[in-house]
């Protein structure tokens, strides 16, 4: 994971995520774009990679990712610019009742 | 429809706030809200429904009381293990509040039943535990055009929003897929703070009244994020998918689907690939050679376990190569789910042998070794 702790834009990392994180729920990832941004944290942690994307390397169906509050498919998708001053939300379904 | 003496003076307080009034009241006891699951959610959704007085609460949910449910289900009590969670509910709501006809429907949603039971309904309540059942709940309320009341836990963390009004998005316009069956953890594997469900299915029962009386801004459009551990809500937007499949511009869903399979969770039954708990413990007094995999987490293994050998499913595929192909392996987790698809994986990377056990560590508990902790 290519993580510095003072640059960076902030992702927020959803419970069933921070398993990978050693229990993070927030880091810094340095990214120009979310889906740069977005293989710099998976980059060399196999479960994020598989929770995030598919085997053909496209953001899974059942993860949804937010810059600020907007969904970024509604935005740019995988090329919607970040700066330092973002929030990026990574949010999974969940099923639990 | 008009309040009795003793239900104004039973709902005085709602009354006095001129937002709800008579006017209100009476459109609460003239609704019908259907509560799918009686489990963490269900439990304080039932309850502040049938306390605020709405008229008719139907109730679904298949299974009975275990004591592990005391932790969050506080619709149902100590006495109540081994009986169906309907009746309990039933029994709860009628001694809380006896104005509320409660129906009870002690069956699995399913697409043969879901049209039946949903449309004699005003609003449909989210409380379920399962990925099929959520695309089946949004599904047949998207097409039956009901507001869905949609609330989902995980550990500390919670989401809920309402789905599928006329002018909303809905659940398949924020999860196009479910995840694949064994990659998220549900709660029995992965655990969940017993109050959380109470603060998000109170947020559901609160927009459930909003929706039913025709005040205030509701989650329509909006998905809420709760962290119990941070103490923290935060707020996303949600659009309506002008690509969804059920509710977009040109719906390629236009009557209920198989579910099980949608979601990958039928379980194909293999003999070959498949060993009950019977046949296990015979092979173990046999003294034969089998290699016992254990493919829960650790803090399972650590609940209670048979001994065996631990990879957690996560990890399976880099550690494989840990396992001797030539032995007799049998794979056990909790339930059976996940070990099914550690067999499927083994068989296709090389080991033929590889079996699973039917029913899990659960089923070794109860009827090989009841001394086995059961959680």
């Amino acid at each position: 994971m290519n993580i510095e702790p003072q640059s960076g834009t902030k992702v927020f990392i959803p419970t069933p995520l921070r398993q990978f994180t050693n229990q993070n729920p927030e880091l810094r990832v340095e990214g120009r774009t979310v889906g740069e941004l977005l293989r710099n944290l998976a980059a060399g942690n196999l479960g994020l990679q598989r929770h995030i994307f598919s085997d053909d390397g496209k953001i899974r169906g059942f993860v949804n990712v937010y810059l600020n509050n907007e969904d970024i498919r509604f935005l740019q998708k995988e090329n919607t610019p970040v700066n330092d001053t973002d929030t990026i939300s990574i949010i999974p379904s969940i099923a639990g009742g | 429809m008009e309040l009795t003496d003793d239900e104004l003076k039973r709902y005085r307080r709602h009354v006095t706030m001129p937002e709800v009034g008579i006017e209100g009241q009476k459109k609460l006891k003239a609704s019908r809200v259907l509560i799918v699951g009686a489990g963490g959610l269900g439990s304080p959704v039932a309850l502040y429904l049938a306390a605020a007085g709405v008229g008719q609460l139907g109730i679904v949910d298949f299974d009975a009381v275990d004591v592990s449910n005391l932790q969050r289900q506080i619709l149902h009590s100590t006495r109540d293990v081994g009986h169906a969670k309907v009746d309990s509910a039933k029994e709860r709501i009628s001694a809380m509040n006896p104005h509320v006809q409660v129906e009870t429907y002690q069956t699995q949603l399913s697409a043969d039943n879901a049209m039946g039971i949903i449309s004699q309904y005003d609003v449909v309540v989210d409380g379920t535990d399962n990925f099929p059942t959520r695309y089946l709940v949004n599904d047949a309320c998207v097409l039956l055009k009901k507001p869905s009341v949609y609330g989902s836990i995980f550990r500390f963390e919670g989401q809920a929003s309402v789905f599928s009004t006329v002018t909303g998005p809905c659940y398949r316009c924020l999860y196009s897929e479910p995840p694949p069956p064994g990659l998220v953890p549900n709660c029995a594997e992965a655990g969940v703070l017993g109050v959380l469900p109470g603060i998000i299915g109170t947020i559901q029962a609160a927009e459930t009244l909003k929706i039913l009386m025709g005040i205030g801004s509701t989650l329509i459009g909006r998905l809420l994020l709760f962290d119990a551990l941070a103490m923290q809500f935060r707020e996303m937007k949600l659009r309506k998918n002008p690509d969804c499949p059920i509710c977009g511009t040109h719906p390629t869903i236009n009557h209920l689907i198989d579910y099980e399979s949608f979601c990958g969770t039928r379980i194909v039954a293999d003999d070959e690939a498949e060993i009950s708990v019977e046949e296990l413990k015979a092979k173990r007094d046999r003294s034969e050679d089998i290699f016992l995999l254990d493919v829960r987490e650790p803090h399972e293994y650590r609940i209670a376990n048979l001994n065996g050998y631990l990879i957690p499913l996560n990890e399976l595929p880099k550690r494989a190569k840990e396992l001797d192909p030539s032995k007799q392996i049998i794979v056990h987790c909790h339930h059976g789910m996940r070990s099914a698809r550690a067999v499927d994986f083994l068989r296709q990377a090389g080991f033929p042998n590889a079996k699973n056990l039917a029913g899990g560590i659960d089923q070794w508990s109860q009827k090989i070794d009841p001394t086995l902790v059961r959680y």
